[in-house]
């Protein structure tokens, strides 16, 4: 793309900068005003030329900017960053304008005439987003049904699990051998007691909450915490179980793996609230929470099972020979030399999985569990305050944003910190 | 002796649980359908269906069997995974490449289009397009048309539908210019292989395909008509487009959110493909006096691709797996019409169910096996 544009340039480059900065700054300042203070300084100009007005003179003024070597700090790296060809140069306007262009009303609708005062539809008089009815909605959304006057519960359960989980953080030296044990035997048992006796109730004299009531961003955290925990040591016995030198149990491995890997998982959780109730015994009730947790589990294992697969591949042969040569069985082996590198090497894998896992928790309001995106739909149907999907849906967007968002940060961290060490 | 226990018998315990399992629920599964009065069977599948569907490809009505309703909903999924695949490898192609460009503003604004759109679960982006963002649209009557002929309003986007007649010597125009593209390609390997000439493959393709198929309308009789939509009263508040093709708002919020949220993973195999390519490769082809674009198409691309191209089905897979969230917005797919509404009137839990689950198993597994095939022809065979 070269339109000649040399041609018209001065030979003085001080003239060249001059030049390229007064049209760069009035086609920036152009679009500026237009956007924030609705100021057209351009709409004299006759037709469809003044919303190409500033496109052009940008590009312009950029061309006449671009130079190999000016000695101002600032417009060098302008030059080498944003400004290198002409087609660079248009894309970097283009980005700039639009930039510049959705901030104002974007800006405005969340902020500037939002409205988050009052408990009442009528409360929202602005033409912004109605953040009152976040606010109303807001233990809701957190919490589900669950009583009201009973939301310690569930948050000092929360914080008794989180606290539980970093007291490994603080085992002695000569302790640290029972690190899994405790991560992968007790902690789970602990907590499972923990949820049960604390946010069902039932004993203690706590009053009993049916799952039914459970619902919000608590659902998604304690569906996705069991499914995690359960997942991670099924993954590990199918990975082991597909990289056997038994057939039996290889091709049960590999047909469970590729069978759930297969399917979509809403497919999976139908399959727990419909079809799985018909293959327990007449008088035996399960709850449609645990169904949905043990389908999810299952489901999850077998990508969980891929990844250490992944680790256990990667160890080179010697480790295994090594192991063996020290007269190992198998189990000693595994446990001992090959398990602990693995899964060190698949830590990030592993994370991404958990991130999937948490990503997909959203599903089961399919079978009419009603967590985060459940409320939402309650919410947005109650006919006192029709048509705020778009703030509930985006409240709820930003919650899960953060939350994957830094878990993917922390993942990556984790990838980059045993990089390094290998 | 000792060893030969030693391998059989964790595999034997292993089978038994596996038989245990499965026998036990199949018991329960007999108790149970006795004791409802339900008998295992797929009977059913020749029953009429009675039940009606918003939008299919093929002509459906309540009178059809559940088996067609199978079909109609079945190619509803794969339309929406089509289309959702062709969107995302653009939109992905062109973000992956971005996230590559050495400008700084192009380079984070695609970064940021993937953190963004990678960390919002894919229900709650359905949702959002379905319930907020395309009930914003204005109502039929009130629409402005975009490009002059289709018309974006709440109730769905109207295209003008086209008319053909003899639209099979189109085709077949259409299939004997691939065929000489192919042919021409493979003679022009051939010339280049022997006597080292190059043929302008690109130019003479181009010309082929686009003479081909116009001689169809000057000589063969071939006329395209298009029905443009036009907007029609209903009662005194209420107005529906006519003619032309109308796309329901579920098909376009769906397929828009499956193709900006897989669009940032292949952008991420896009990415790590190219990068994937030692700067040595770019430069040994350079040397030996390559041009730009034959470094890029006999050089990198190759190479790239083979990295690329295994993730991205996968994430090609996966899309067509999340294609069934269609039935949280009501989209007619293959889980909402046959695991939801079928199940519902029949009350074959189990037939269907599996039915369901083996039709996308066996989509994943048919991909999975091409893609192994694919793998093994294109892996780099050392010597």
């Amino acid at each position: 793309m070269n339109l000649g544009l040399n041609r018209i340039k001065s030979q003085n480059q001080m003239t060249n900068i001059y030049i390229g900065s007064a049209l760069l700054i009035l086609s920036i300042l152009d679009v500026f005003l237009n956007s924030f203070f609705r100021i057209n300084i351009s709409g004299s100009l006759p037709g469809s030329l003044s919303i190409f007005f500033p496109l052009i003179f940008g590009f312009l003024g950029l061309s006449y900017l671009r130079m190999e070597y000016s000695g101002f700090k600032f417009l060098d790296s302008l030059n080498k960053n944003v400004n290198t060809t002409n087609f660079n140069a248009f894309l970097t306007l283009f980005i700039t304008f639009a930039i510049l262009k959705a901030f104002p009303p974007a800006l405005s609708w969340m902020v500037l005439d939002a409205n988050i005062s009052g408990d009442t539809k009528e409360a929202c008089t602005g033409t912004g987003a109605c953040w009152t009815y976040i606010k109303v909605w807001f233990k809701r959304f957190m919490y589900g049904m669950y009583p009201n006057e009973l939301h310690w519960r569930i948050n000092s359960a929360f914080l008794l699990v989180i606290g539980l989980g970093f007291v490994g953080y603080f085992f002695k030296e000569n302790l640290k051998k029972y690190l899994a044990l405790y991560y992968v035997v007790i902690y789970p048992i602990i907590a499972f007691l923990i949820i049960y006796y604390l946010i069902s109730g039932g004993s203690f004299g706590l009053v009993w909450v049916e799952t039914g009531a459970w619902g919000g961003l608590s659902l998604t955290f304690i569906v996705s915490f069991f499914c995690l925990i359960f997942c991670f040591p099924l993954g590990m016995i199918l990975a082991l179980g597909r990289r056997s030198n038994l057939p039996a149990i290889r091709y049960i491995s590999v047909g469970y793996i590729e069978f759930w890997r297969g399917v979509p998982l809403i497919t999976v959780l139908f399959m727990s609230s419909v079809m799985f109730p018909m293959f327990l015994p007449e008088d035996f009730f399960m709850d449609k929470l645990v169904r949905v947790i043990i389908a999810i589990t299952l489901f999850e294992a077998a990508y969980c099972a891929e990844v250490i697969r992944g680790g256990l591949q990667a160890l080179p042969r010697g480790q295994y020979d090594a192991a063996k040569s020290l007269g190992m069985g198998y189990w000693k082996m595994h446990i001992f030399v090959i398990l602990p590198q693995a899964l060190k090497l698949v830590i990030p894998g592993i994370a991404n999985t958990f991130l999937a896992l948490v990503k997909d928790t959203p599903l089961i309001f399919v079978v009419g569990l009603a967590e985060i995106a459940g409320m939402l739909a309650l919410a947005k149907t109650n006919p006192k305050w029709l048509g705020f999907a778009m703030e509930g849906y985006i409240f709820a967007a930003i919650i899960f944003w953060i939350i994957c968002y830094a878990m993917s940060k922390y993942s990556y961290n984790l990838e980059e910190k045993y990089k390094t060490e290998r | 002796m000792n060893n030969k226990i030693k391998r059989i018998f964790p595999q034997l315990l292993t089978i038994l649980f596996v038989v245990f399992v499965f026998g036990f629920f199949t018991i329960n599964a007999q108790v149970n359908m006795d004791n409802r009065g339900i008998d295992f069977g797929f009977g059913f599948l020749s029953q009429e269906a009675s039940f009606d569907m918003q939008f299919t490809l093929l002509d459906y009505d309540g009178q059809d069997s559940y088996l067609w309703a199978y079909v109609v909903a079945l190619l509803n999924t794969l339309l929406v995974s089509f289309l959702g695949i062709i969107f995302c490898t653009i939109l992905g192609v062109v973000i992956g490449i971005a996230r590559l460009s050495q400008n700084f503003l192009i380079k984070n604004s695609a970064a940021w289009y993937v953190e963004f759109f990678r960390n919002i679960p894919l229900l709650l982006q359905i949702f959002f397009w379905y319930y907020a963002a395309l009930r914003a649209l204005p109502l039929p009557e009130n629409a402005q048309p975009w490009f002059g002929v289709t018309y974006m309003t709440i109730k769905g986007y109207y295209i003008p539908s086209m008319i053909w007649e003899n639209l099979n010597i189109f085709m077949s125009c259409l299939i004997g210019a691939i065929v000489a593209i192919i042919f021409i390609r493979i003679y022009a390997k051939k010339i280049q292989e022997k006597e080292g000439k190059q043929l302008p493959v690109f130019y003479i393709s181009l010309a082929l395909i686009t003479i081909l198929p116009l001689f169809s309308f000057l000589i063969g009789g071939v006329t395209l008509d298009f029905e443009i939509p036009v907007l029609k009263q209903l009662a005194k508040t209420s107005f529906i487009y006519e003619g032309g093709i109308s796309l329901p708002p579920e098909l376009i919020a769906l397929v828009l959110a499956l193709s900006l949220y897989t669009s940032t993973f292949v952008a991420e195999c896009v990415r790590a493909g190219i990068q994937g390519i030692s700067k040595g490769q770019k430069e040994a082809a350079a040397s030996v006096g390559l041009t730009p674009n034959q470094i890029l198409k006999l050089v990198i691309m190759p190479q790239a691709l083979r990295i690329i191209i295994p993730p991205t089905t996968n994430q090609y897979l996966n899309l067509t797996k999340n294609s069934s969230l269609a039935a949280a917005i009501a989209y007619p797919d293959l889980v909402l019409v046959f695991a939801g509404t079928a199940l519902m009137q029949t009350g074959k839990a189990i037939e269907i169910v599996g039915i369901t689950m083996l039709t996308y198993l066996s989509i994943s597994l048919a991909i999975a096996a091409l893609m192994n095939w694919y793998n093994k022809r294109i892996e780099i065979k050392e010597k």
